[in-house]
């Protein structure tokens, strides 16, 4: 009896969480023809793709631009990360912890508070408008978090396997790569699928930055076209679908560690 | 040995915190700078004169009527998207704790929301909660409640201008499609508390004859408090600054019935070129999100010590 309440209960929440992806998969492949606002909860009649085509066609080239954007940023601000939780775990200086509770405050302000300067800072160094620029925007600000993540996995690992490596006779950085960064591979998937998601995902920056609609991720551009009355809707949202799915594969395939970066987020220590 | 590494390491370190220096503080500071000044046209800003104007920026903004619906809007969009998400959470866990076949499964399926852009979440929730042209052709869910013959229950959803008080009822489905996007989060980090929860407590508990659900409220819930109080923070956080969920399902609304500091701000600084509004709401809203956060960071850090 019991189990019949508990499946019940997770089956309802489960309808709510499955809406949005019904309707979106059966506006995706329905045809032209079959868009009508009246059929909008049925199954399409005859599947098609023509939708998933058009939206390809329109977001192609912004869902490059987010490729181009979030690989690079994405491994650049794992390394920096890793070797930032080597030092704030492994390295006593004064003040470290201030200094650590300092830089993650970056990652919870309301990046409204720098835009206006970061926008008059990379138009001076002539960024404004670039990946290059939206690299170096999502790289910075992804310090905090990069940091804390690979700081908080460090600090699991023995202070004695460092010593040790220092004993032999070995430096900062070769104990970094004989000692840390070999087992590190679980904190860097962590951090890579944290990164990917996140940048991927973003809006704010990648409306701000970029001006050209040539070189928007394709946040913007999914954005952009359902604001315009005159596409189709198979086409909104199939689109929507293209934006989703690079981030919906990572979760599939790797949830368990998307997981992690998610609890690794709300800090406790 | 020791001190050689001490140079190294700070050295290291030292380009992240000059960066975040620079980045986040010097660009802060460089924000509040332009909220006290006349930049609130293009040509201001090219001319380049800085001319000090104290708290006139700020005063305008709590006189427009467009900025206190937003400070409304924000107040009870937090208020039921924390309760909504944290009841929600809770439940999800406790559901999928119980451990019966397929609970992975459920477990995976309320978490994936968090993978998706909220982009792509407004995108999608504005269609299903688009009213369509009432009362003869509805749209969608106001279709699906005519089809069931509900037809009480449409309504203009997000483009309704009713209001109970100061409360906007547009702001519901808004609620609703941020609520669905977090309510699996929260899930995560009660899940997380759940699991560490140590089995002798519940055995002792089960052993002294209390019941299923006393030993949820007794005993658990009370276990999970700091996890409850980090829930609030991050969401709370979150809503205070939510931009990309509103801005791509409704954006401003008639009358700014789900009108936002942030999309407000957006508009002053890129669209209207009055960078000196715009900053001043960034920074009424970095003192929300500091007000929540800095004590949150100081015990966590203070907690970690001990």
């Amino acid at each position: 009896m019991k189990k019949i309440f508990t499946y019940f209960f997770l089956i309802l929440i489960s309808l709510y969480i499955l809406v949005p992806l019904y309707v979106l998969l059966a506006t995706t492949f329905k045809p032209l023809q079959e868009i009508g606002i009246s059929d909008m909860w049925k199954l399409p009649k005859d599947w098609s793709l023509s939708g998933f085509i058009k939206a390809f066609q329109k977001l192609g080239p912004n869902l490059k631009n987010s490729f181009y954007l979030t690989i690079p940023a994405t491994i650049i601000s794992a390394f920096i990360g890793s070797i930032n939780g080597y030092v704030f775990s492994k390295v006593k200086f004064k003040y470290a912890n201030l200094i650590f509770a300092i830089i993650l405050f970056g990652m919870f302000i309301p990046y409204q508070s720098i835009l206006f300067p970061l926008i008059r800072f990379l138009q001076s160094i002539k960024l404004y408008g670039t990946i290059s620029g939206l690299i170096l925007v999502h790289v910075v600000y992804g310090i905090p978090i990069t940091t804390l993540i690979f700081r908080n996995y460090y600090s699991e690992v023995p202070n004695e396997l460092v010593e040790a490596s220092y004993m032999d006779g070995a430096g900062f950085f070769k104990t970094y790569t004989k000692v840390l960064f070999p087992i590190s591979i679980p904190a860097f998937v962590v951090v890579i699928i944290w990164q990917f998601t996140n940048i991927w995902n973003e809006f704010l920056f990648a409306v701000t930055v970029t001006s050209s609609p040539d070189k928007q991720p394709v946040t913007v551009a999914l954005v952009n076209l359902a604001g315009s009355q005159v596409v189709e809707w198979n086409v909104q949202m199939a689109g929507a679908l293209l934006t989703a799915l690079p981030t919906l594969v990572v979760y599939v395939l790797l949830g368990k560690y998307f997981i992690r970066g998610l609890l690794a987020g709300s800090v406790k220590g | 040995m020791r001190k050689k590494n001490l140079v190294i390491g700070i050295s290291v370190v030292a380009p992240s915190i000059i960066a975040i220096a620079i980045f986040v503080y010097g660009f802060i500071t460089w924000t509040l700078r332009v909220s006290f000044s006349n930049w609130n046209s293009f040509s201001a800003l090219l001319r380049g004169e800085y001319k000090f104007v104290g708290l006139r920026n700020y005063i305008r903004l709590f006189q427009d009527t467009r900025f206190q619906t937003d400070l409304w809007n924000t107040l009870f969009f937090t208020l039921f998207f924390l309760f909504g998400t944290i009841a929600l959470g809770i439940i999800m866990a406790i559901l999928v704790d119980k451990g019966l076949k397929g609970s992975r499964l459920f477990q995976n399926l309320f978490l994936f929301p968090m993978a998706i852009s909220f982009v792509v979440t407004g995108t999608v929730w504005s269609w299903i909660f688009a009213p369509g042209n009432l009362p003869n052709n509805p749209q969608g869910l106001n279709l699906l409640f005519q089809k069931l013959g509900l037809d009480n229950l449409m309504w203009g959803w997000y483009t309704s201008t009713d209001s109970l008080g100061h409360f906007n009822l547009a702001l519901i489905p808004v609620i609703i499609a941020a609520v669905w996007q977090l309510s699996g989060y929260t899930m995560a980090m009660y899940l997380a508390g759940l699991r560490g929860i140590p089995n002798d407590i519940i055995e002792a508990a089960k052993v002294d004859g209390a019941s299923e659900w006393k030993i949820f409220w007794r005993v658990k819930m009370p276990l999970l408090t700091p996890i409850t109080l980090s829930a609030l923070i991050i969401l709370g956080h979150i809503s205070l600054k939510i931009f990309d969920l509103v801005f791509a399902m409704t954006g401003s609304g008639p009358n700014f019935v789900t009108d936002v500091p942030a999309i407000y701000m957006f508009e002053l600084t890129f669209r209207s070129n009055r960078y000196a509004m715009g900053s001043a709401i960034a920074i009424i809203m970095l003192l929300f999100v500091a007000i929540v956060i800095v004590p949150y960071l100081f015990s966590s850090m203070r907690g970690e010590k001990r």
